[in-house]
């Protein structure tokens, strides 16, 4: 649902029906709303046969990258005599979004239910809930959540009693966007920096600890009950557009719009019922100048792309963006272009780990440039230059944080080049103190 | 495992490498260098540089080539287009916070930043005029200081001493473009190993305090040689400018010393350079010693072993070589000879993550090589056999005030030494030595590789290799008796009697050795 | 490595791991496969503890932790929740990226600068109340502006209603 507001008549309400119900938040409350049958459900079938039922939904990864979580899961060593683990990526740190905080706030038990799930299909007797160190609400919650989940039998020794042995363990992060990359989170996990590491090794071979591990995010993870309790027929019918892309989409809608908030879509669903219908339009008087449709790291659409445009992996892309995390960040006409690329690249240099020289070198100076052209300072090849360090920075890096400052400086020169021509020509005043 | 090998093609050039290799190394078969930062042979590879970026036809990025394993088949281009681009930018990223200070620098000449942008680099920087990061200088410990503002975080530093000497007290500190390298306040980076951290810098960025501003690289002259300081045998460098060794590196050898050499070995090489040296031969006339030109010296020692029989005892140094100590028990053999080794000991240090490399208790580096040559370590026997022997060599051996005291009673004393000593003014016959620096030679170490040195610098005075002292010495004692000219040749001549050097040539042995015959077969002959 | 020997604060200092803390430590080493893994769980004690972390706390760490001090200062630097220096008794941090600075958050920022009296960024007030700091997105962009006192995590915030809020907080 709409959450903070409530549900609208074109969304297909799953993972949100509960948002804003403080009752669904206990294990009494979870139970009452018919939490944990599906974890029952799960482990009177074969782990085999839990993740089959997952790859038929069509489930895909909703952290981002929209990996099939079913054939994910299926990468797991079967037999291999080493201890596994299960991660839960809820790390959520990428601008624009913000729909698993909603879930851990007020489905905790709905999160638990899906890892409990996950964890017996791929062998794992150990879970890590790995949770952003600033979200503390949600961590106590959830702390409080697995503690009654020991302490009504669904986790320890044996899974709801007859299952198999299953410790989770909530890990708070302490201030690191790319913590949420998945071997970032891992190395944070073992009380390392947060640097990402180079594949091969895989998690599925070699992940934390060492150890074959699956990472997957929030909402992937809440959507497994669902689909354990209504089969992967009903989950993959829920598509309006690309039969690749099923299910349903939390988006995290910001900026510019009436009504900010979580809205929880079928696949396929027109951007435009998001921004116009559901999240209330702009401001009035306004109209839509772009549009970040999956979290900070996508590139721009403009409201020429947005047109027409569906909201499903492949859609999106089609409109020469992505779906990423669902993270929707929308502006109006008031917006100024540039400082707002200069924003994201900003948040970018502060949170390269460090280790390529690329993003280490190339975050910085693309900031240092568009600082200087907001600064009325730039130069008519700036922009030139920005492209070619744009250019070099994807592509080339252990993980894509790099190409993710780019994507925004790329898509926003193409789509809004006369705004920065308007501060190098001295059209726009400049909008920060000279350096 | 030949079924285990892979065929590649690296810019036009077929190469058969193992399964596993990765592309960096399969290209140093072909003859291609790709340029790299972060990678080294015996570090763990981070790929975080991304300075190998190379080219790999079908693969839908470019690939680091430090991390990307050979398969059958794969077609590399290592210097593409793209592969090209990717290295300049690299390049420009790290020049942009990289002071031009390379004219006082230490690393000039031998930066991998400066070649490589030399090489390939752009020609001008495109980052204008925008502040460069500055940190101040850091003194990491006794030895290394770090200049953060060359500092290309390449990580080579953390690793060595995370991964290799498992000390870790250098870390990353910070993140983004504000990271520097880190070492906790009160610690020191005093590891007996840590003096690597410096070669191992790819940039002037972590310097040694004593090398600081002492040479400029090109003016360098470099010898390869064997560490002299420990029974290890470490593979080194002696580098010298205008004939004074400026500084010890160490030089690859898989089998030895990886790339490493310790600081004790390292920092030893001040008395290379010591000026109170033995000037000319000296011969006793009267109560004087008389200095004289070698024939005169040659022809007193030679008639002083020819009118003696009964005891004769050397008393050498594990740090002379194989050749001089071999040649000189030669000299002596119709004696009834006992020959010993004096081997100091200190603190066995070793490099945590490399099996058997350590800084050894035995802190000389030829105790194998004067077993093989009929020595023992039983120097306090030694000595008292001296007392009352006919004939005591000193080799290369400072005696103790108090021993020099008791051989003299002896009835023939000659030293061969390096450094001039008042107690010498008892001995009979003084002649002087070249130091291992000044001298081509070969050591066998503990793990009974015999290896090479070359001679670093020029010997003062009349000084003279002791294997060729102790050989022409001996040829004027038997008449048709081969003299070696070379310690190569003295090598050879040694072998036909040591069934243990029997084959051994400076050749066999190379640059990085070679074992010796069994060490258990070679029944040392006396 | 070595350690030059005791300093002032070094024999002043009193050590975080004792007692109940010590032991709710070593009921988390259980949890995890290494030791090593409650690095940030134990920093997290640490700055609970002490409102911040510092070099003699580090040193600490290391040792409960098995690690040396130069590896868990590395790690401390890494992670922007940490401060290593010491801080009012109540930190703010505000979000100023993209999603909540197109609503505002720049004058949310500004005003929480002057109403605290801590003028810059990362400045403690001079009567040792606030500090505040410039955060990227805290994961609640659909709520701008949010900000973080302390464990108070607060949605919405805008620059009238920044002086009431602050009032709670002495
Ligand atoms: C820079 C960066 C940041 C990321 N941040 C997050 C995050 O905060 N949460 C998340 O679930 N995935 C994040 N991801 C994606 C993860 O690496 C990983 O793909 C995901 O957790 C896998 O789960 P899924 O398959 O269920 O989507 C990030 C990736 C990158 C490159
Ligand atoms: S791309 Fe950036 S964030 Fe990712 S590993 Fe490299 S330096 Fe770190
Ligand atoms: S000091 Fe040298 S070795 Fe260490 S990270 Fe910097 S450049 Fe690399
Ligand atoms: S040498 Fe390959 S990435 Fe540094
Ligand atoms: S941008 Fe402010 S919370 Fe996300």
């Amino acid at each position: 649902m709409g959450y903070p507001y409530p549900p609208d008549e074109k969304e297909t309400v799953v993972l949100s029906q509960y948002f804003g119900d403080e009752g669904a938040r206990s294990y009494q409350g979870w139970v009452k709303r018919g939490g944990y049958q599906a974890l029952e459900a799960a482990l009177a079938m074969e782990p085999g046969a839990v993740t089959d039922v997952v790859k038929a939904s069509g489930l895909r990864g909703r952290g981002g990258a929209g990996f099939p979580t079913g054939l994910k899961w299926s990468f797991m060593p079967k037999d291999s005599g080493k201890d596994h683990y299960l991660v839960c990526n809820a790390d959520e740190s990428e601008p624009g979004t913000f729909k698993d905080r909603e879930i851990m706030r007020w489905t905790p038990h709905g999160l638990i239910e899906g890892c409990a799930i996950a964890a017996y299909a791929i062998g794992a007797e150990c879970c890590y809930v790995y949770i952003r160190g600033e979200f503390t609400e949600p961590l106590a919650i959830m702390a409080k959540a697995v503690a009654e989940a020991y302490a009504n039998g669904v986790l320890g020794e044996k899974l709801l009693g007859t299952g198999p042995r299953l410790e989770m363990i909530i890990h708070r992060g302490a201030g690191a966007y790319i913590c949420g990359e998945e071997t970032g989170l891992m190395n944070s996990l073992e009380g390392r920096r947060g640097n990402p590491r180079i594949k091969p090794p895989f998690p599925a071979q070699a992940g934390v600890f060492g150890l074959p591990t699956t990472v997957n995010n929030v909402e992937t993870l809440a959507a497994v009950p669902h689909i354990i309790n209504r089969g992967a027929d009903w989950y993959q019918g829920i598509c309006l557009g690309n039969e690749k892309s099923t299910g349903t989409k939390l988006y995290s809608v910001c900026g510019h719009v009436q009504k900010p908030g979580n809205y929880e879509l079928a696949m396929g669903t027109p951007l435009e019922e998001l921004i116009f219908d559901m999240a209330g339009g702009m401001p009035p008087g306004r109209t839509l100048k772009a549009v970040i449709p999956g979290g900070s790291s996508v590139p721009i659409m403009d409201a020429e792309d947005v047109k027409g445009c569906l909201l499903d992996y492949e859609g999106v892309v089609e409109r020469g963006s992505m779906l990423g995390s669902g993270g929707v960040i929308v502006m109006d006409d008031s917006t100024d272009m540039v400082y707002q690329i200069y924003r994201l690249t900003r948040f970018y240099a502060h949170e390269s780990c460090a280790q390529c020289t690329q993003c280490r070198e190339g975050t910085a100076w693309t900031v240092k440039i568009l600082e200087r052209i907001l600064g009325g300072h730039g130069k008519e090849s700036d922009l030139d230059l920005l492209l070619d360090l744009a250019d070099n920075m994807t592509g080339t890096t252990i993980c894509v944080l790099s190409d993710s400052c780019a994507a925004p400086v790329v898509s926003g020169i193409a789509k809004f080049r006369s705004e920065f021509d308007a501060y190098l020509s001295g059209a726009r005043p400049p909008a920060l103190a000279a350096h | 495992m030949s079924d285990a090998l892979v065929t590649v093609t690296i810019d036009g050039i077929e190469v058969q490498v193992p399964r596993g290799t990765p592309l960096i190394e399969a290209a140093k078969q072909a003859g291609i260098l790709v340029p790299h930062y972060c990678y080294h042979p015996s570090l763990p590879a981070p790929a975080v540089c991304r300075m190998c970026l190379v080219e790999v036809e079908k693969a839908p990025k470019l690939l680091p080539a430090c991390v990307t394993t050979v398969t059958d088949g794969q077609v590399v281009h290592v210097n593409s287009d793209a592969a090209l681009k990717a290295r300049e930018s690299v390049l420009e990223f790290l020049l942009i916070n990289h002071p031009l200070d390379c004219p006082i620098c230490d690393q000039a000449g031998e930066c991998e930043l400066q070649d490589y942008v030399f090489q390939e680099g752009r020609a001008a920087t495109r980052y204008a005029d925008y502040a460069k990061r500055f940190n101040p200088v850091e003194d990491f410990g006794p030895d290394v200081l770090y200049i953060p503002n060359r500092c290309i975080l390449c990580t080579r530093c953390v690793r060595f001493m995370e991964a290799v000497a498992e000390d870790p007290v250098l870390n990353v500190s910070e993140r983004g473009d504000r990271s520097y390298i880190g070492i906790f306040p009160d610690a020191v980076l005093d590891h007996e190993w840590a003096g690597n951290v410096v070669d191992l810098c790819p940039v002037g960025s972590l310097v040694s305090k004593d090398f600081l501003h002492k040479a400029r690289a090109w003016d360098l002259d470099r010898t390869a040689s064997i560490c002299p300081g420990c029974s290890q045998g470490c593979n080194m460098t002696i580098d010298t400018r205008d004939n004074v060794v400026v500084r010890l590196r160490p030089r690859p050898n898989m089998d030895v010393n990886r790339h490493f050499m310790c600081d004790t070995g390292r920092q030893d090489y001040r008395w290379m350079n010591r000026g109170d040296r033995i000037e000319a031969p000296l011969i006793r006339a009267g109560d004087k010693l008389q200095a004289v030109d070698w024939a005169s010296a040659l022809d007193r020692l030679a008639d002083t072993l020819r009118g003696a029989d009964g005891k004769a005892v050397i008393l050498a140094s594990a740090r002379a070589s194989t050749e001089s100590l071999g040649m000189t028990h030669r000299l002596l053999d119709g004696f009834e000879l006992t020959a010993a080794v004096r081997v100091p000991t200190g603190h066995e240090a070793p490099l945590a993550s490399i099996p058997n490399l350590a800084l050894r208790e035995e802190r000389t580096p030829n105790v194998a090589g004067a077993e093989l040559t009929g020595y023992t370590r039983a120097w306090d026997e030694a000595l008292d056999q001296a007392v009352s022997a006919q004939v005591v060599v000193v080799l290369d051996e400072e005696l103790a005030p108090d021993e020099f005291d008791r051989v003299r009673t002896a009835g023939t004393v000659v030293v061969l030494g390096t450094v001039d000593h008042p107690a010498y003014q008892a001995a009979d016959i003084v002649l002087p030595i070249a130091t291992m620096a000044e001298e081509h030679g070969s050591y066998v170490n503990r793990d009974g590789r015999a290896q090479v040195y070359r001679q670093a610098k020029a010997s003062p005075g009349m000084a003279r290799p002791a294997w060729w002292v102790a050989a022409e010495a001996a040829g004027r004692l038997a008449e048709g008796r081969a003299v070696p000219a070379t310690a190569g040749d003295a090598i050879v001549m040694l072998g036909q009697s040591i069934p243990a050097l029997a084959g051994l040539t400076y050749q066999s042995m190379g640059f990085t050795g070679r074992p010796v015959a069994s060490a258990a077969a070679s029944g040392v002959e006396s | 490595m070595s350690t030059a020997g005791a300093s002032a604060s070094e024999t002043s200092y009193q050590p975080v791991f004792t007692g109940e803390t010590m032991a709710a430590l070593e009921t988390l080493f259980e949890r995890y496969p290494t030791k090593q893994a409650c690095m940030l769980p134990a920093l997290w004690m640490v700055q609970e503890a002490r409102g911040w972390i510092s070099e003699r706390a580090m040193a600490e760490v290391a040792e409960v932790i098995g690690v040396t001090p130069a590896y868990v200062k590395g790690v401390v630097t890494f992670y922007t929740m940490y401060h290593t220096h010491p801080v009012g008794r109540n930190v703010i941090q505000v979000c100023t990226t993209t999603p909540c600075s197109l609503c505002g958050a720049e004058a949310v920022l500004r005003t929480i600068l002057q109403e605290t009296g801590c003028e810059e960024l990362g400045r403690t007030s001079t009567d040792g109340r606030f500090t505040v700091q410039e955060v990227e997105c805290l994961g609640a962009c659909g709520f701008a502006t949010p900000i973080l006192v302390n464990d108070d995590f607060i949605e919405s915030v805008t620059p009238e209603r920044v002086a009431g809020l602050l009032e709670g907080y002495k």
